[in-house]
């Protein structure tokens, strides 16, 4: 990132787009980063400043599918994203060079961008055995300390990285922890969901680019903007929670006329994510528009959380067996403690003596 | 421990623990209470009065003549209160659905709106009665721990139940599961303090009547 | 994934009409305008519909070639105006709903007018040697 590279305005103005043009980015870019537009102004002066940020993304214990969603991005598409707004030095699925041409592109980055460059991370760290998962023979611990220590701040994408996700899952053989587990040193951003949005991940790099700095981020290292509400309160379907109208099951009446699915186990109240609004596939849908509750992807251990299709108030376990076992067991305690009382009655009785008044008399 | 691992744990290894304590102490003080036994009463009856026991159920359900206007609050806070709190029990859905959960019963709920109208009135009769027993000298001296404990168990669940609906103060998840857990707790407490009436007050009630119209004083 | 959302009525096509009736007040009020990002509200399939229906066709039409096409609609309603902006691949990016006189977008930018300006003064030089303008 040296300073004569050009300002991200500078590269859309030297594209021939016009003021108006790069208004309308703003435009797009405020809705992308869920911020209000009245912000629009602000974001116009700070990318007038702002220049592409260095983009280190290091995948571990993953699946791909956050990388997948990353590219699903509309807006900015990723190649607009990568041509234009960030420099991605390192990716191991979208980059040309493999092997050493590969490492050697990352080392440079990190060696010209030092202080100054992102860190993405998808995917978990093994702790068990090194050998578990290594990039080039280095284990993923070595590799995210060595390239987060020169890093401006560290993305988590993906609820793997987040909270250590489905490798985390009991019982957890690979000893799976988050990037937050790691890193202490740096400001760490959380994008959990499996996988989180498109737009969200690009929205988060975004707000990078855009104010070089992370947006505000909740208990849990999420950016507020996107994960502050739950999807339940941001729910089109809320009002007929509110009204008491829920689907029974996944193809009667109600669930036909998009009735609340929280009786099908929806786990939208407890769930934080920008779904219900922001949606998927360009704002198409998302699950709960097509008739499916809400699985808490995006939440800390998720995947130990309990059934999907239970309702959020209904029990995790059955119980019945232990209460029954509670019951016998109490009934027989009473009854033991009932055969007590009477027999200490019983023998209360036994020792009574009777008392005459000659008796008192001569006690006198 | 994350506020989701707090609910998962309320709502799995928690609520088993609670409904076990609760189900044993409820059966072990049935046992206790009908195994006590009674002496038999040799006495011939005053008053030929069946059914003495059965219409006392129903009298000591409703206040004596006059005695609405002279202890307002304790009265009208009371049937508020429970109302308020029988209709938020048993009518707001996500409670159905626990029910259904364990049993396999389920039947129609209210709409929220209601539920929040039944809530709010069962938390001001309950505030209401707590401010007239510290207020009121005689209530006061009357009163004693369990009395508050009893207050304090009762309150929580409808409190934390109306802020986690409402998501006032806390965040919805934490204020669920802490909403479990003072359910939890209720039931853990339920069977060896006063709030044992849930069980038996129909039982007492029908005893004390049937005792008195033996007595002559049928009701 | 298709909705399977058959449109039942959710009524959250409401509170936003009447944020717009409030917008419109303040319109004539202060000149202060507003914009809702539609993409950061709650809207089912049958809001969209309902939102959209009740907002009309009004007597203005424009498209901005600015990176992507971007529709600017006037509602039925004067100064409620819907903007829809699309990539050059067509994809919606984002939708707003602007109360104004006219919404921002559509007027020309100061350094826009300032480049032309200066590109047409470029364009006349030759002329001005004595030569044709082509």
């Amino acid at each position: 990132m040296a300073f004569d590279e050009p300002t991200i305005a500078e590269i859309l103005r030297r594209q021939g787009i016009s003021r108006r043009g790069f208004l309308k980015f703003c435009a797009t870019t405020a809705s992308l980063m869920a911020l209000p537009p009245s912000m629009v102004p602000a974001i116009a002066a700070a990318l007038e400043k702002a220049r592409r940020p260095s983009v280190i993304w290091l995948s571990f214990q993953e699946c791909t599918g956050c990388t997948e969603s990353l590219t699903r991005s509309h807006t900015p598409s990723i190649e607009g994203l990568i041509l234009e707004q960030i420099s991605l030095d390192y990716h191991h699925t979208l980059q040309a060079a493999s092997g050493e041409a590969a490492e050697a592109a990352r080392e440079a980055a990190m060696r010209e961008n030092h202080g100054k460059y992102l860190l993405v991370v998808d995917g978990s760290i093994p702790m068990g055995n090194a050998g578990y998962s290594t990039i080039a023979g280095v284990s993923n611990l070595d590799m995210l300390k060595e390239t987060a220590a020169g890093a401006a701040a560290v993305i988590a994408v993906g609820s793997c990285a987040a909270y250590g996700g489905l490798p985390a899952a009991l019982p957890n053989p690979t000893g799976a922890v988050p990037v937050s587990a790691i890193i202490k040193d740096k400001p760490v951003m959380n994008v959990p969901g499996c996988p989180p949005i498109p737009v969200v991940i690009t929205g988060v790099l975004a707000h990078f680019l855009t104010f070089a700095a992370l947006p505000e981020l909740d208990d849990h290292g999420r950016p507020k903007v996107f994960y502050g509400e739950s999807i339940h309160d941001r729910c089109y379907r809320r009002p007929f929670y509110d009204q008491g109208k829920f689907a029974e099951t996944f193809d009667d009446e109600g669930a036909r006329k998009g009735w609340c699915l929280f009786k099908l186990g929806c786990k939208g109240p407890v769930t934080y994510n920008a779904c219900a609004t922001t949606k998927w596939n360009q704002g198409v849908s998302f699950p709960i528009q097509s008739g499916h509750g809400c699985i808490g992807c995006s939440e800390p251990g998720f995947w130990d959380m309990g059934p999907l299709y239970k309702p959020l108030s209904m029990p995790i376990a059955p119980v019945q067996m232990m209460v029954g076992a509670a019951a016998a067991g109490g009934a027989i305690a009473g009854a033991a403690m009932a055969m007590r009382n009477r027999a200490a009655k019983k023998s209360a009785q036994a020792a009574h003596q009777k008392v005459t008044v000659e008796d008192l008399e001569k006690a006198k | 421990m994350t506020a989701l691992e707090l609910l998962t744990w309320a709502r799995g290894p928690g609520l088993s623990i609670a409904l076990a304590v609760c189900a044993f102490g409820i059966l072990l003080r049935l046992f206790e209470i009908f195994g006590l036994g009674r002496k038999a009463d040799l006495s011939r009856p005053r008053d030929h009065s069946p059914g003495s026991g059965w219409r006392t159920i129903v009298s000591r359900s409703l206040p004596p003549p006059g005695m609405v206007k002279q202890a307002p609050v304790t009265y009208i806070g009371g049937y508020v209160f429970h109302l308020g709190f029988a209709i938020t029990l048993f009518f707001f859905v996500p409670h159905i659905e626990l029910v259904r959960g364990l049993t396999g019963l389920s039947w129609p709920g209210l709409p929220t709106q209601l539920i929040d109208i039944a809530a709010v009135a069962g938390l001001l009769a309950l505030i209401a009665v707590l401010a007239s027993r510290l207020s009121n000298p005689v209530k006061r001296f009357l009163s004693g721990f369990q009395d508050y404990l009893a207050w304090l168990l009762t309150f929580l669940p409808l409190a934390t139940g109306y802020l986690a609906f409402h998501h006032l103060l806390i965040d919805y998840t934490l204020a669920l599961a802490l909403h479990v857990l003072s359910v939890e707790l209720l039931l853990v407490a339920l069977p060896f303090t006063k709030l044992f009436h849930t069980v038996s007050v129909f039982v007492s009630r029908w005893y004390n009547g049937d005792i008195f119209g033996r007595k002559g004083v049928a009701s | 994934m298709p909705s399977t959302d058959t449109g039942a009525e959710h009524g959250n096509a409401l509170p936003i009409l009447n944020e717009i009736r409030h917008a419109l007040a303040r319109l004539i009020e202060s000149g202060e305008t507003t914009v809702i990002d539609l993409g950061a509200l709650p809207l089912g399939p049958q809001d969209e519909a309902e939102l959209f229906a009740a907002l009309g066709e009004g007597e203005v039409e424009a498209t901005i070639h600015a990176g992507g096409p971007s529709s600017v609609r006037e509602t039925a309603f004067h100064g409620v105006w819907l903007l829809t902006h699309r990539n050059e691949a067509g994809e919606t990016l984002a939708r707003f709903i602007e109360v104004a006189f006219v919404p921002e977008l559509l007027m020309s930018q100061a350094e826009d007018v300032a480049d032309s300006a200066a590109a047409l003064a470029k364009k006349l030089k030759p002329a001005q040697n004595g030569r044709t303008l082509k």
